[in-house]
């Protein structure tokens, strides 16, 4: 999910508040494919990241295009209006109360050694790291992607070989929305569920991304395993409802001192 | 303008005795939202330093003078002062950190949300002051205690926050302090090329603006007699404050009253009319509409937009 934020950040410098309520409705829409057509999530998460893919297509053409020059204020700003929409919308379409998605893979679970593991949560893990490395293959080795990069190091330079830049935008921010559509759908057999969820996933996954650097895909996906590695640390040592406590510290603290994140190069 | 304000502040000063109880609440929150939104409106429509975290100042104004009130039988008229100092503190941690470590735009929202919710996760851990329970004031009806029977001196009450906050904003807006503030929102190279101390004074308005809020916090624990975590300290409280200013016009004197009056009734008609049957969300959808429009169409907020429309005013 990090991953998602760091593309659209990375290439557009466009912070997407609305990350969160974007994963959230990845989720639901796992959710009603698992209710309704009976598509186990495992499946289905390729459909909600297209679905994704349109909602963040569209919201970056309609909306931050205008205002892609515009300072940060605005864009966060602008990103927060996206968000209470979209989790609003959440609310009075599905309901306030917590889901969750039945997989067959849940109940199932493997022995390795003197751990076991559920299966659920295996299959979620692999998928992911699949999809961060198709994600770092795309940006790198192909034409696209590396024309995404060239755009978030110098938009103008790009525009004046001949870039589309918008369209690479338009590209950039469907594929970040994209990956936390896959990644609502991959965790909601795991995770239970609400719309009142969206913000503090938001929350988290600015966390995890400023804690990895922004911009960097392999920084947010150490950053994600750090973030939770401190989360449980600080669950077992304080107490459980304090984990959260540690990751915003650890927040604070980098704000600080790295603001890059551990893994970002300096930039402004 | 000038008997303008004072025929809309008698109207203002009158309108308790033909309304009903209701139609008193929501004036109330008209004007308390106002006041956070202009006491906001120092450090983040001024000195454009978007602060996000401001509930976490209405957090420990609210539960220090509630604490105080409940524990040690101290005057809610004292402890706001009290609580208002104490959300100067944390207030001067933020900024000191924040503006010393030169963090801006987003990494300066990211602080402030992070401190907020920090403060939220310990206040919801700690038992003392009622933890996840939330905290509770019994209602007593002595004016002593900031408690009244009569929904009419709260309504007064507000109107007087409202007032102070504004006052004070024209104070800061007219003298050179102002002048800074909105220099450095402009161009803070520049003004720090100039000589002028940008972060002395962007502490200063984080400190003034802080200090309101928490005392602003005083009023909520009394008006409302219970505290939850959540609710005083969370980000929606932040939205809260924050959206009013921006849809009326941050940067301005009369901006945040102008948004409040917009948006505090509009966010009570759709909790009546969408209230039940899972329509709760509805005012917030609203809510980002509003905001995503106004950021598309009218960057500067609603006041600058009118001025220009009426086009009499020479622009300040």
């Amino acid at each position: 999910m990090a991953v998602g934020l760091t593309l659209i950040f990375g290439v557009m410098r466009v912070v997407n508040f609305a990350h969160g309520d974007m994963m959230v409705w990845g989720m639901y829409l796992a959710w009603m494919l698992a209710t309704r057509a009976g598509v186990d999530p495992y499946v289905g998460f390729i459909a909600c990241a297209a679905a994704l893919f349109a909602l963040g297509w569209v919201v970056q053409r309609l909306l931050v295009d205008r205002i892609v020059d515009a300072p940060h204020e605005m864009q966060i700003l602008l990103m927060l209006g996206v968000a209470l929409v979209l989790e609003n919308g959440a609310l009075v379409v599905f309901g306030p109360d917590p889901q969750r998605v039945r997989s067959p893979l849940r109940a199932a679970t493997i022995w390795f050694g003197p751990v076991f593991v559920d299966v659920a949560r295996l299959v979620t893990f692999a998928l992911a790291m699949a999809l961060t490395l198709a994600l770092y293959l795309f940006l790198t080795r192909t034409d696209l992607g590396r024309t995404m990069r060239a755009a978030a190091d110098n938009a103008y330079g790009a525009l004046v070989i001949g870039t589309d830049v918008r369209r690479v935008y338009a590209v950039a921010f469907g594929i970040g929305a994209a990956c936390v559509g896959a990644a609502g759908a991959l965790v909601s057999p795991i995770l239970p569920f609400q719309p009142a969820g969206g913000l503090s996933l938001s929350v988290a996954s600015f966390n995890i991304v400023i804690i990895g650097g922004m911009g960097s895909l392999p920084g947010a996906f150490l950053g994600g395993l750090l973030v939770s590695v401190a989360e449980s640390m600080g669950a077992v040592f304080l107490s459980p409802s304090m984990k959260e406590l540690v990751s915003f510290s650890l927040l604070i603290v980098i704000l600080l001192f790295r603001p890059a994140g551990l893994f970002g190069r300096t930039t402004t | 303008m000038r008997w303008l304000a004072a025929a809309a502040l008698a109207i203002l000063l009158v309108l308790p005795a033909v309304l009903d109880s209701y139609a008193v609440t929501v004036f109330i929150f008209i004007f308390f939202y106002a006041f956070l939104g202009q006491a906001w409106n120092i450090v983040g429509g001024y000195a454009g330093q978007l602060s996000a975290g401001h509930a976490a100042f209405v957090g420990i104004g609210a539960y220090t003078s509630a604490v105080l009130s409940v524990q040690a039988g101290l005057t809610p008229w004292v402890g706001m002062f009290v609580g208002g100092v104490l959300s100067a503190a944390l207030g001067t941690v933020v900024g000191y950190l924040g503006f010393r470590f030169g963090l801006r735009g987003f990494y300066f929202v990211l602080l402030t949300v992070a401190f907020a919710e920090v403060c939220r996760i310990v206040t919801l851990n700690t038992d003392a002051v009622g933890g996840a329970l939330g905290y509770y004031i019994t209602f007593t009806g002595n004016p002593r205690q900031f408690q009244f029977q009569d929904n009419r001196a709260y309504y007064y009450i507000a109107l007087a926050l409202m007032l102070a906050a504004t006052g004070i904003v024209a104070g800061i807006e007219r003298r050179r302090f102002g002048a800074y503030l909105i220099a450095i929102r402009e161009d803070e190279g520049a003004c720090e090329a100039l000589g002028v101390n940008t972060f002395l004074y962007k502490m200063l308005a984080m400190v003034v603006s802080s200090f309101l809020t928490g005392v602003g916090g005083t009023f909520y624990a009394f008006y409302l007699f219970s505290l939850q975590p959540n609710a005083v300290f969370g980000i929606p409280l932040s939205v809260e404050i924050v959206i009013r200013p921006i849809v009326g016009g941050a940067g301005t004197v009369l901006g945040p009253i102008l948004g409040s009056f917009i948006l505090s009734p509009l966010a009570e008609l759709s909790r009546i009319y969408f209230g039940q049957g899972g329509w709760s969300g509805a005012h917030l959808i609203a809510y980002g509409l509003l905001l995503i429009a106004v950021v598309l169409f009218l960057p500067q907020g609603a006041y600058p937009a009118l001025r220009r429309l009426w086009g009499r005013m020479p622009a300040r």
